[in-house]
């Protein structure tokens, strides 16, 4: 899949983007980079402009200012760059009458991808029957799964994943984390939020820490740990956090 | 004598079906003036031009099949000036409009008993008009026109001060009234046809005593008028589709002491509109499909409408007076939202025919643009649980739960 | 994408209850008056009714409902390489379609059963059906447009319940009240225009037209009737009820197109 994406061109890049609803500037400038086989996490308190972030990636929220390209493709006027990204959401609305392999066929169908999906992770977080079983007849975490399995199953380039574990047993988390790792080794670029520490630790490479709409800190966990003299990441951001207050 | 003898022995001679017309037998007044009173003219197939023909005796004028009075437009066919004359089995044609006189193609003139019978006319002027006429049979005539506006048109039938007429079984089409009787009494109209004429299919003014019973009234532009008139009596006739702003399946102005029974009013914008009419019976006809079933003015008085069923009406009942003076019996309204909890076959409450919306419309007719909106059905509603605008005393206390058979 | 989108909705709709719901509320409706009244016209003019008010009520609030219940489905949808354009055409085809479907057959098949129709009625429930469909595009039309104005869902269903008010009640109530307080000022030919402006109205006129045709025979009526049949009228009417379907269509689209998820 990796050869979708020119290496001329980023696998992301989010340039000068700045978005306000009403009087509230959400996103004040927002300029990154991010690379091939990066994981990166995107932190910061509720309302800092994470998920306004997210959704101009995903084109669902169109920026005032600034562009966002995907293997520079410009997100925001082709729909084709959304061919190159996985997106998993923190809760997945699906029709309560469609089963998960009724969303398989419709996203094959709509990904128009020349090759059949690659469904081994179906298999590895134990869904097998539930595929058949109406989503309303499905738990939060069963659905978080079917989520998962639409995001990875053309693997393609760029991974946006929000909260992929919330709702997930801790063995389907694992399983999760464990393929992840596996794409990272393939090349893809993945975005991460999640409030769950510990997978941050586990995934990430780098962080971006955002508040009030900018970017506050943007490194590697090393770099964050050194800055805040915090070991644990949780520490070191809570240390962000307050060195921005003081 | 002997010279009519001989004449007559050629006239039999000349009447062989192949034989063209007008030649050796001569015209048809000259055979008339050649006949016996009481006789019997034949005359053959052909075409008959010449000027009009005065039957100044009594007689039987009898047309072959094809034989053919054909004028030349400017002058009518033929005059009845005697009593007892007999005419039919002739086609009429050739009298055009004029604005002098009614030119005819049959004037019936102070005469008593005469019969005209299973003639057709075509493309005259006035078909048969009676003047003065007493005791006279139109049968079964086929009268045809096509006028095209109601100013030069003229009647198919037309009775004047004429008394004890007999007008049945006659087919009209496309004259400007089909029949007219104007002064005219104890006559029967009975089992005719009276279609697309642009004014009246029947029209009837100073006219006592008359029985119009099993016509058919169909497509006539302003459908059938009666005014002025005592003692009618209009039975099982068939008033069906007139058609425009003041088109009126029966319209009934002046009359008193008659009788309306088991007709049908079908398809009509308004089917009878009863103005300054009183003690009129009105029994057991269907009003169907109608525009406005009845119209009743205010000058209506004394009026009984019982047994008649209406159906899918617009309006069934309006009037432009809230104080009414004639009843309403047991008739059947498709709009009866009642109930018949005792199982009589009438209603248990009464029913108003009158609609707050029709009286809208009556004061203000531009209204009807909300007809069958959410908002005129609750008026209606409201209307009929606390009358304001409504007739109060219009109202059938005991509805049929089904029509009458 | 089009028709894999549009069977996805389509399919979602057929398992789905409201769609049932739906088509058993005309079916039941139909049905009874059908019982009550038997196969002739008392029965289509009870329809018109149904038609006039229940049509827009239901594809306006539905189709509102509808939008908000699958707005984060849509948001979904989005995150795909869809085009905002073509899943719009999809959601709206999405529920016009199966609604307008069910209301025809509810109220069609009733009559099969009960020994089908003649020649004249089956004229006039075809225009009842056609009618009853383009209300049907038009309300849910609006209810886009709604929806996708207003992301409070307690305020949308309200602004929809407003709409059918202001169209199908209040809109009359306005033209009762001018009709009458101006009836010496010639108001008949302005009724045209303001017929026009109500596609409520313009349906309830053309019906008027084919059911109440002998009634239409006063000034304005035969003004109305005049209207109908002339060629320059008939085109007028057509084309305002395809403004009327496809302004909330057009509208709703801009905003889809531009709004943020």
């Amino acid at each position: 899949m990796m050869h979708l994406l020119s290496h001329e061109h980023p696998p992301v890049e989010v340039r000068d983007i700045r978005k306000a609803f009403g009087a509230n500037q959400v996103l004040a400038g927002i300029d990154l980079v991010f690379r091939r086989g990066e994981t990166t996490a995107i932190v910061g308190p509720n309302g800092a402009g994470k998920s306004t972030l997210i959704k101009c990636l995903l084109g669902l929220v169109r920026p005032d200012q600034g562009h966002v390209f995907i293997g520079g493709i410009n997100a925001q006027q082709d729909a084709a760059a959304r061919r190159l990204v996985g997106y998993m959401p923190q809760h997945a609305a699906f029709p309560g009458s469609m089963t998960g392999r009724d969303m398989i066929r419709l996203v094959e169908e709509l990904r128009q991808e020349d090759r059949a999906p690659d469904l081994e992770l179906v298999r590895r977080l134990g869904l097998g029957a539930d595929l058949d079983k109406p989503f309303r007849q499905l738990s939060g975490g069963t659905r978080q799964k079917v989520s998962a399995v639409l995001a990875s199953m053309f693997s393609p380039p760029v991974y946006v994943l929000d909260e992929p574990t919330a709702g997930l047993d801790p063995v389907a988390g694992a399983a999760l984390k464990d393929h992840m790792a596996a794409e990272r080794e393939r090349g893809a670029t993945t975005l991460l939020t999640s409030h769950v520490m510990a997978d941050l630790e586990e995934l990430a490479d780098r962080v971006v820490f955002l508040l009030d709409g900018r970017i506050r800190f943007d490194g590697t966990i090393e770099h964050l740990r050194t800055l805040t003299g915090k070991d644990r990441l949780e520490r070191a951001i809570a240390t962000l956090l307050e060195g921005d207050a003081a | 004598m002997v010279l009519i003898l001989v004449i007559w022995g050629l006239l039999q001679a000349a009447s062989v079906p192949e034989r063209m017309p007008g030649h050796s037998a001569g015209t048809i007044s000259e055979r008339i003036a050649a006949a016996a009173p009481h006789d019997t003219v034949h005359v053959e197939a052909g075409v008959y031009t010449e000027p009009t023909i005065v039957i100044d005796r009594p007689l039987t004028l009898l047309g072959a099949p094809g034989a053919h009075i054909q004028g030349t437009g400017g002058h009518e066919l033929l005059v009845l000036a005697a009593d007892s004359i007999s005419v039919s089995g002739f086609t009429f044609s050739g009298v055009d409009r004029t604005f002098m006189e009614d030119r005819a193609a049959i004037r019936v003139q102070d005469a008593r008993g005469c019969r005209i019978a299973n003639n057709t006319f075509r493309g005259v002027f006035f078909g048969i008009y009676m003047a003065r006429a007493t005791d006279c049979h139109i049968e079964s005539n086929t009268l045809r026109s096509q006028i095209t506006s109601e100013t030069t048109g003229g009647n198919a039938v037309h009775a004047w001060y004429s008394t004890h007429l007999t007008i049945a079984n006659n087919r009209i089409d496309g004259f400007r009234d089909g029949i007219y009787l104007e002064f005219t009494d104890d006559s029967r109209v009975e089992g005719n046809t009276s279609v697309n004429n642009l004014r009246y299919g029947l029209h009837f003014m100073f006219a006592d005593r008359n029985a119009y019973t099993d016509n058919v009234f169909s497509d006539n532009r302003a459908g059938v008028a009666v005014m002025y008139a005592d003692g009618i009596s209009m039975q099982r006739n068939v008033f069906r589709r007139a058609w425009g702003a003041s088109a009126y399946g029966l319209l009934l102005k002046e009359i008193r002491r008659g009788e309306v029974l088991n007709n049908t009013f079908d398809g009509n914008s308004v089917a009878l509109l009863v103005e300054s009419t009183d003690h009129m019976t009105f029994h057991g006809n269907t009003f169907a499909e109608n525009g406005w079933g009845i119209k009743l003015m205010a000058s209506a008085i004394g009026n009984v409408f019982s047994d008649n069923t209406f159906r899918g009406n617009t309006f069934d009942v309006s009037t432009n007076s809230r104080t009414l003076d004639s009843r309403f019996e047991g008739n059947f309204w498709d709009t009866y939202k009642g109930y018949d909890l005792d199982r009589d076959g009438r209603g248990d409450v009464a029913h108003r025919p009158v609609t707050l919306f029709s009286v809208l419309v009556e004061r203000h007719e531009p209204v009807i643009y909300l007809h069958r909106s959410l908002l005129v059905d609750v008026l209606n509603v409201a209307e009929r649980l606390l009358p304001v605008l409504t007739p109060v005393e219009l109202v059938d206390p005991q509805p049929r739960m089904r029509p009458p058979l | 994408m089009m028709t894999t989108l549009l069977t996805f909705h389509i399919k979602d709709a057929l398992r789905s209850r409201w769609l049932f719901a739906h088509f058993a509320l005309y079916l039941i409706i139909t049905e009874g008056l059908l019982l009550a009244s038997g196969t002739g016209d008392k029965t289509l003019l009870s329809l018109i009714n149904v038609v006039l008010l229940l049509v827009p009520l239901v594809g306006l609030v539905f189709g509102t409902i509808h939008q908000y219940n699958s707005r984060e489905f849509t948001e979904l949808l989005l995150t795909q390489p869809v085009r905002r354009s073509v899943l719009f055409g999809s959601l709206l085809a999405g529920v016009a379609l199966p609604l307008m479907a069910t209301f025809a057959l509810g109220v069609f098949l009733p009559f099969v059963w009960h020994g089908g129709v003649t020649q004249d009625q089956g004229l006039r429930l075809a225009l009842l059906l056609g009618l009853g469909s383009v209300l049907t595009i038009t309300s849910v039309g609006a209810a886009f447009m709604v929806s996708t104005g207003q992301t409070d869902r307690v305020r949308g269903i309200g602004t929809a319940l407003g709409l059918w008010l202001v169209y199908a009640v209040l809109f009359d109530g306005a033209v009762l009240l001018a009709v009458t307080t101006l009836g010496h000022w010639p108001i008949e030919k302005a009724l045209l225009g303001i017929m026009l402006a109500n596609p409520v109205d313009l349906s309830r006129l053309i019906l008027l037209q084919v059911f109440d045709a002998a009634a239409m025979m006063g000034y304005t009526g035969a003004l109305f009737t005049r209207f109908f049949t002339s060629a320059s009228g008939f085109i007028m009417a057509g084309t305002a009820l395809l403004v009327w379907m496809l302004l909330p269509l057009w509208s709703a689209r801009r905003r889809f197109l531009s709004q943020d998820f």
